[in-house]
């Protein structure tokens, strides 16, 4: 198992870095997070045609480019460090980690493909977002094999060209599809925090469904813990990127008659925060690094989801605050990565949540 | 006067000289005559030098009868604290009883791009011209800028002496064509404050408060009036039954204005008034973490709640004096306020993800996540809260300074 990224793939990271620097700017953001869609489809096409990003982590078989967890964790800290807006999360990371951790071979066959080439966008749509414990139990099959309940917050759910739902059934969980013309299907945008994130909510009555696979807690489980190392990458991408931001602006930022960035407490402050930083960090990364290794460890995934939820959080609260009033404003860009924190921290369980799994994972004996 | 004297008097005055169809400005001047438009203030300027607890009683009555009492919202009564406590017989005579009336609305112009924590630092600049000065220079943060007829304004006026020494304390007109507002907007949307700019803005030298020089001193006067303000909350508004009438219509336009910029000032204080029923209709209330970490919350808001009781005690007995137990409870609020938003993110928890009318207590939850922020900004950083609680409370030694000398000379922002 790895320790350090190796040189490709710091080289793929530069590639992927440049491509975000011109096409994922703040200003970018700014205008995206004001339309329903809240992407570029120009910026989709660029990204999954030419670069074949969308397909980084999928199996080359289905016609991704056969990197793992390292890469796909690369392409996202580039994301939350730009505060990409589009539908790669809820596309490329977690339907197609869904297809290929939860469907059978003739859907991976038929859907992989699809969301590689970014082709089609694919939004996941989970009745819960607080606890894999509670997937499957707001949707569920009838016996006559429709579909019927309502999943609050969809990711990209107006946007997206087709639906991927897990659901109950009397016979267990499974993944299915739904055309976004299906009958019973009503989507509605909910505005969120954040909006360079898209939330829908998404309500079936006996809608038609195509079962897509059979899903055991096992599988889901593993589902979840990719999905959240996934988010975890973005969010410590978004992370570094406001402390090193929040220190050049102490370094200039003059106040009596020095810079900020000369007072012991800021300093103080900025060099704890670069210790949960690099904890979180490294923990993240070792745990794709294991993923990749097929090496992991079964706690790990929470532990790293708990860390960077806490994390993330405290650095954007960092950030306003040493910036002082500026940072409390509208123009000022903090704010934005301030609310990509703040929903990121709840988003597939917050730290809290996290911390008791992980405890669970490690043996400790279930509290209630 | 004892107390009961006290409640019959002001009863006795409200029968004889209240009507609902008086004009606001009307009424209020029979307020201020009388002196029972600011009670707490000396004999000699509109006042009945009442203490607390005789002002209590005033309110009292005031409330019990659902009548209009002096104008007291927003940035006015920091000028008129300052006014009262610095300016001239004939400054007090011009400008407080139009304060107090409502007829002049004011703001504070503190704040600059360049300066703000470092106040003192202040570069907007003040050059004598004969019996006027002329200002130059860019204010920020400015509340109620844009409906105020005056400012307070702290101005450089020596840039040779230390910094301290080269601020004066100005009266400025708002309504001049050397002064312009644009409003700013917050990172929750609200667009509560102004920035100001000053190009070649007028003030007639009777309007400078104190000597030229002792702006900093004075304006350390409206700073720990600011404090208090924020440790003690912001009180209710004075209700007002809804009985019609001139005087009432006249002072509901008048709160919906004051009030406007600070409508969503209980959501920085993270609305931990709002944390158990959150917690009890999501069902949060039977998570044992949660319910610690709402302990945690409630044991801080009650013992602020108790502290701040005994800061106002202590205040009376030390008559009326401005203590640094301000500073204390300003952090304490931040501290309140950021574990408040912590406890609601988890019993949220995704839901948190959500804004707007639709989302939980109407939007309410989301406003105090995004709001929060602030509190620990505004009116002087928790930083600069500790420096003082350090410094002045603990009396531990002061750090070096590096601005010392002529303010020419020291290193600013550009
Ligand atoms: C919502 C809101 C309302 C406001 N309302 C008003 C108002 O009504 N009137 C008004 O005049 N102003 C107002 N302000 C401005 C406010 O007072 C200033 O923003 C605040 O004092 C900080 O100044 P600054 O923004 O220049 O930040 P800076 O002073 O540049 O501070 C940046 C960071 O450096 C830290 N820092 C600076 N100096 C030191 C030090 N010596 N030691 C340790 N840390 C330090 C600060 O704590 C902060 O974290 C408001 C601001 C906000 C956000």
């Amino acid at each position: 198992m790895q320790t350090l990224y190796t040189d490709d793939q710091n080289q793929f990271r530069s590639v992927v870095s440049r491509f975000l620097e011109a096409h994922a700017t703040t200003s970018q953001a700014r205008e995206l997070q004001e339309t329903a869609s809240g992407f570029d489809q120009a910026v989709w096409h660029q990204m999954s045609g030419e670069l074949g990003l969308v397909g980084t982590h999928l199996p080359e078989a289905y016609g991704g480019f056969g990197f793992g967890m390292i890469e796909l964790g690369i392409v996202l800290e580039e994301m939350g460090r730009r505060l990409y807006c589009g539908p790669f999360f809820s596309s490329a990371v977690l339907s197609g980690l869904a297809v290929a951790e939860l469907a059978d071979e003739a859907n991976k066959i038929e859907l992989l493909p699809k969301i590689a080439s970014g082709e089609e966008r694919v939004a996941l749509v989970l009745d819960d977002l607080n606890q894999v414990e509670g997937i499957g139990h707001q949707l569920m099959i009838s016996d006559q094999g429709l579909l019927s309940g309502t999943a609050p917050m969809v990711i990209d759910g107006l946007s997206a060209q087709r639906l991927l739902v897990i659901a109950g059934s009397a016979t267990g969980l499974g993944l299915y599809q739904v055309d976004k013309g299906a009958q019973g299907l009503s989507i509605t945008p909910r505005v969120s925090v954040d909006q360079t994130r898209k939330l829908a909510e998404v309500v079936f009555v006996d809608t038609a469904t195509q079962f897509v696979g059979r899903v055991s807690p096992e599988a889901l489980n593993r589902f979840w813990d990719l999905a959240s190392v996934a988010l975890s990458h973005e969010m410590i991408g978004g992370a570094e990127r406001l402390l090193e931001d929040t220190i050049a602006y102490t370094k200039l930022r003059v106040q009596f008659g020095r810079p900020i960035g000369s007072v012991q407490a800021i300093k103080h402050r900025c060099a704890d925060l670069l210790l949960t930083l690099e904890f979180a960090k490294a923990a993240t990364q070792h745990v794709s690094f294991s993923l990749a290794a097929g090496e992991e460890e079964k706690h790990h995934p929470s532990m790293v989801k708990a860390m960077v939820s806490d994390c993330y959080r405290d650095i954007a609260i960092a950030a306003i605050q040493l910036r002082g009033g500026i940072g409390f404003t509208w123009e000022n860009d903090t704010h934005l990565w301030f609310r990509r924190a703040k929903c990121s921290e709840v988003l597939l369980g917050t730290a809290g949540y996290h911390r008791e799994r992980m405890i669970q994972s490690l043996g400790g004996q279930d509290a209630a | 006067m004892q107390l009961s004297e006290i409640k019959a008097a002001v009863n006795q005055f409200i029968d004889e000289a209240f009507s609902p169809d008086l004009s606001l400005v009307a009424w209020r001047q029979r307020l201020v005559a009388a002196g029972w438009a600011a009670p707490m203030w000396p004999k000699a300027y509109f006042g009945r030098d009442f203490s607390p607890a005789q002002v209590a009683v005033v309110n009292e009555v005031f409330q019990a009868r659902g009548v209009v009492g002096a104008a007291q919202l927003g940035p006015r009564r920091l000028a008129a604290e300052t006014i009262l406590a610095h300016g001239s017989d004939a400054q007090k005579h011009r400008y407080l009883p139009k304060i107090l009336t409502g007829e002049h609305a004011w703001c504070q112009l503190f704040s600059e791009p360049g300066s703000g924590s470092d106040l003192a630092g202040a570069s907007t600049k003040a050059e004598r011209q004969g019996d006027v000065w002329i200002m130059n220079g860019q204010k920020v943060w400015n509340t109620s800028a844009h409906h105020a007829d005056f400012g307070i304004l702290v101005a450089r006026s020596d840039w040779d002496v230390p910094k301290h020494q080269g601020l004066s304390y100005f009266l400025i007109n708002m309504r001049q064509p050397g002064v312009q507002v644009r409003p700013l907007r917050q990172m929750n949307g609200h667009a509560s404050f102004n920035e100001v700019f000053l190009t070649d803005a007028r003030v007639d030298h009777n309007d400078l408060l104190g000597q030229e020089g002792e702006g900093w001193a004075i304006a350390t006067t409206t700073l720990s009036i600011e404090r208090q303000g924020f440790a003690r909350g912001r009180g209710p508004t004075p209700i007002h039954r809804e009985i019609t009438g001139r005087v009432f219509e006249e002072y509901a336009k008048e709160i919906a204005i004051d009030n406007e910029p600070y409508t969503w000032y209980p959501q920085r204080e993270g609305r931990p008034d709002l944390v158990l029923q959150r917690a009890e209709a999501t069902g949060a209330i039977n998570d044992p973490v949660i319910r610690q970490e709402m302990a945690k919350l409630f044991c801080l808001t009650e013992a602020a709640k108790i502290s701040a009781n005994r800061v106002a005690a202590e205040r009376t007995r030390a008559d009326n004096q401005v203590l640094p137990a301000g500073s204390l409870g300003k952090l304490g609020a931040s501290v309140i306020a950021r574990q408040a938003a912590h406890v609601h993110t988890m019993i949220s928890g995704a839901e948190a993800m959500l804004s707007g009318p639709e989302s939980a207590e109407a939007g309410l939850i989301a406003e105090t996540l995004i709001s929060v922020p602030a509190i620990s900004i505004a009116g002087g950083t928790d930083e600069i809260q500790k420096n003082i609680i350090a410094e002045r409370v603990l009396g531990m030694p002061k750090e070096q300074r590096m601005d010392t000398g002529p303010f020419r000379d020291i290193a600013r922002n550009n």
